[in-house]
């Protein structure tokens, strides 16, 4: 590829992209040097995905004009960004599981009439990227068989093999532990100093500012400044992000625990296909405390959600809520309502919410059956409509329209539907995945705080997320899962890498 | 701020949506009309006389809309829970079972209670019809579609069982059941509004229809108005968020079979006890089918089904008309435009939906574009 001395190796200009009445994108201009790992932060929603998707052809700009190397160039799909070098890393793999690493990364590109030949082929080049930028993964094992954190580096080795020169990777930590985190980071270092151009997308601050030479920050569709890394503060960052000043760390007294709530003793789940999920778990939370659940996701913590709050058997253990003991075999979420459960699930688009019911609907999931609902045999439209404006009005979500079907929110909005009909019922325990997963800034300091009220209400929490961040600073007492057993119980001053030791399943035991 | 708008953009197209496929349907009946060498015009303007143009025809046009009503409704309750019911047929076939059981064996009662209890059977029979293909879907996992579509072909093949060789009366060699007592029938809707000193002209159109009419607002209630309702429409569009809100999938999935087949009897109730006054062979002729396509243009809401209906059952009196009339245009014909507007409301539903939507919310959103500033995290 030809090359101007001297000139970035992106350019935008100008570059604007409606959809229908939404302006995705308003006029962005960014230039990112050559050999350098370049940040963009923003919110959900502010057009970090959308610039990307037109720089990697998924999208054409409405206007505007992209340079590469100083040339100006017409991305209209894919195979042209791959050949201008550009390679992305997309939030979820894009991998075919059952096949091998060398399969998977030809896939596509095969070359030749005979997949040997290409293959052979493939294997030498692959071999010689390895050893120059680290990424050991092993050629021949099925994908299914590698982590997450190989899988990625598969990822990564497809868009080299590509003749990548520019990486487009987007919120590539989401599904990765600490260490596993820091190992990218290596990687990326090291492509860096052989040339390469990064670009990195993510909301979290602290990685932004370990691993970047420049930073950029996205709100509503527009880029609202390019800073220098060594001259950005996480505060100063979130501030561009959202606009005004946010507390990234909420403030909370110790907590006052009283009575137990739930009491879990040696749980055991079984899935469908017959594999253990969940391995012997004994905890309890009292009231007036939140227990965090830390955790890579995929490690059993979705699952003890599910059976805690009455949406799947367990095989083993007890269970009880309030003094009410759960049915193993025949979950109810209903009469753990009843009970005192509320759950916030960790999946508010398919669980917690009917997203093409409006929000008046929204808020009766799960109160169906409540009386207050109910006039005579029908139901009471106008108490679900009331509940709803309150709802609405405590937990300020925007826009105020109960009529406005859900699918139509914000996450964070979407979030605070779902967090204002559970926390509104005043239930003694919260169950609660992700509570801020996909959700703004500025709408996380407003979680955090209510679930932190709700504590100093006297209520029980046990929440479960896989931001260690969150964890540690809401929770009172933290427990550490990994390969569906609780690994190690720590209180909320455990530092961060001891967590992601236990988090890595490196037991206490172990590690004496 | 476009909440509004929204709500408004959606109503739009939900109303303009089938108008599209309508027309589209009709252009291409046209080009097809006009490929045989007639005048679509004048196709058309026959068609709309046959159906609307005098009142016999008025009457049939409402006798075949009863149908499509009941068996578009039994389409709508299973849909809204996710199942997709095509055994409406059966269910039906079976339904006419009951009514004929009732209207045989019950005579004795006078008809103010028998108009009930034959309602009772065709509901009963219809939905202890659709009662085993839900049970397997909700515990099996059968795939509802195939077990409604052979529950049609085993209900057929019962009913001709029982007609031949056990309803038909001593001596007779018509695989039909006796015919009705006089007093066992449904009355007319001529005969009522005559006893009134309305005279209109005699047509099949009978009490069914205002039963089918009663159904309509029974399922908007049942489907908006009540907890059951709700619970339907939620196993329907997200069955993990039901289990999440403690309902049971396999109990509503069970709730939803049983309403869809015993609305689909009504159609047996309009055809049996209100037209043929004896149980016959195939009296359902395909209305259970078209059921699908008047629930899926008349987006399974009882106001849609009704229009959807009237236009399905304006199809078939004005195309019995057309083919009457104009000799080119054979009853083949007639089935070929039917076909072609199930092809547009059904299977190309979605033909012109994104352009009108994309139109739409560009126009409905436009001026809110200022306000974008509003913080909305």
């Amino acid at each position: 590829m030809e090359r101007q001395a001297g000139a970035p190796a992106i350019e935008l200009k100008d570059i604007d992209k409606r959809f229908g009445a939404v302006r995705a994108n308003r006029d962005i201009s960014l230039s990112i040097a050559r050999g350098t790992i370049h940040g963009i932060v923003g919110e959900n929603g502010a057009g970090k995905s959308t610039l990307m998707s037109i720089l990697y052809g998924f999208y054409r700009a409405d206007s505007g004009e992209i340079r590469i190397n100083g040339k100006a160039v017409e991305i209209a799909s894919s195979d042209d960004a791959i050949a201008h070098g550009i390679g992305m890393v997309h939030q979820h793999f894009m991998l075919v599981d059952p096949f091998t690493v060398l399969e998977n990364v030809v896939l596509g590109a095969e070359g030749g009439l005979t997949l040997a030949a290409g293959l052979e082929k493939a294997r030498a080049a692959l071999t010689a990227l390895e050893r120059d930028y680290g990424l050991e993964v092993p050629l021949d094992a099925p994908v299914e068989t590698l982590t997450v954190g190989q899988q990625q580096r598969v990822e990564i080795l497809k868009a080299l093999f590509r003749g990548a020169d520019i990486l487009i990777l987007d919120e590539p930590t989401g599904v990765l532990t600490p260490a596993e985190a820091d190992h990218l980071f290596r990687i990326l270092r090291q492509l860096k100093d052989q040339g390469k151009t990064i670009i990195l997308i993510t909301h979290k601050l602290r990685e932004i500012l370990a691993v970047t030479d420049n930073v950029s920050v996205m709100r509503r569709g527009e880029m609202v400044g390019t800073l220098l890394t060594a001259d950005a503060t996480a505060e100063k960052l979130a501030e561009l992000m959202v606009g005004r000043r946010v507390l990234l760390r909420i403030t909370k007294a110790d907590a006052t625990p009283a009575r137990t709530v739930l009491d879990v003793k040696n749980l055991s789940i079984v899935d469908a296909s017959g594999v253990v999920r969940v391995d012997d778990a004994s905890f309890t939370v009292r009231a007036g405390e939140i227990v965090g659940i830390a955790g890579v996701a995929g490690n059993g913590q979705s699952e003890l959600l599910e059976a805690l709050a009455g949406m799947r058997p367990f095989s083993g253990g007890t269970v009880s809520i309030n003094g009410t003991a759960l049915d193993p075999g025949a979950p109810d979420a209903a009469a753990l309502r009843e009970a005192g459960m509320a759950h916030v699930p960790e999946d508010r688009q398919r669980i917690g919410l009917v997203t093409p019911f409006d929000a008046c609907e929204n808020t009766l999931l799960g109160h169906q059956s409540d009386p207050e609902y109910h006039r005579g045999l029908l139901l009471d439209h106008g108490a679900i409509l009331s509940r709803t404006r309150d709802n609405m009005t405590g937990f300020d979500v925007r826009p105020c329209d109960p009529k406005l079907t859900a699918s139509l929110f914000s996450g964070g909005n979407q979030q605070k539907l779902v967090l204002a009909r559970e926390i509104e019922r005043d239930p003694d325990l919260l169950i609660v995945g992700q509570p801020t997963r996909g959700v703004d800034i500025g709408a996380i300091e407003f979680i955090h705080k209510r679930l932190v009220d709700l504590r100093d209400a006297g209520k029980a929490i046990l929440m479960v997320s896989v931001e260690l961040d969150e964890i540690r600073a809401l929770s009172d007492r933290i427990l550490v899962m990994f390969a569906g057993r609780i690994v190690g119980e720590r209180d909320s001053s455990a530092d961060e890498g001891e967590l992601g030791l236990l988090m890595a399943g490196v037991t206490d035991t172990e590690a004496a | 701020m476009s909440a509004r708008a929204g709500t408004l953009t959606h109503w739009a197209i939900t109303l303009l949506v089938p108008v599209f496929n309508l027309v589209a349907a009709l252009v291409v009946s046209g080009l097809v009309v006009l490929v045989i060498g007639e005048n679509p015009l004048e196709v058309v303007q026959l068609l709309v006389w046959g159906a609307f143009g005098y009142g016999e025809g008025v009457g049939y046009t409402l006798f075949y809309t009863t149908n499509f009503i009941f068996s578009g409704l039994a389409f709508a309750v299973a849909y809204h829970a996710g199942l997709f019911n095509i055994g409406a047929e059966g269910q039906a076939y079976l339904g006419g079972l009951g009514v004929a059981l009732a209207c045989l064996y019950l005579d004795f009662l006078p008809l103010p209670l028998l108009i009930p209890a034959a309602i009772a059977a065709s509901a009963l029979f219809g939905a202890a019809w659709a009662f085993v293909p839900g049970w397997l879907q909700a515990h099996r996992g059968s795939h509802i579609v195939i077990t409604t579509i052979m529950f049609n072909f085993i209900a057929a093949s019962v009913m001709v069982y029982l007609l031949v060789n056990v309803m038909a009366p001593p001596g007779s060699m018509q695989p039909e059941s006796a015919t009705f007592a006089e007093t066992a029938r449904m009355p007319f809707i001529h005969e009522m509004l005559g006893g009134l000193g309305i005279e209109l002209s005699r047509s099949p159109l009978n009490m069914s229809f205002l039963w089918a009419l009663a159904c309509c607002v029974l399922v908007w209630l049942l489907i908006w108005h009540t907890p059951l309702g709700y619970a339907l429409r939620t196993v329907g569009t997200s069955p993990q968020a039901a289990v999440y809100a403690g309902m049971s999938p396999k109990r509503l999935t069970v709730i939803a079979m049983l309403i869809s087949g015993a609305l689909a009897g009504g159609m047996a109730l309009n055809e049996i006890m209100g037209s043929q006054h004896r149980l016959i062979l195939e009296f359902t002729s395909g209305y259970g089918f078209v059921g699908i396509a008047v629930a899926l243009m008349g987006r399974s809401h009882p106001v849609g089904i009704c229009l959807a209906a009237l236009l399905f059952g304006a199809l078939y009196q004005g195309g019995a008309e057309l083919a009457f009339e104009k000799p080119k245009i054979t009853r083949d014909m007639v089935i070929v435009i039917q076909g072609l507007i199930i092809f547009f409301a059904g299977a190309m539903e979605h033909l012109f939906r994104p352009q009108l939507e994309a139109l739409l919310t560009r126009k409905a959103a436009s001026p809110v574009t200022v306000e974008e500033g509003q913080p909305s995290g």
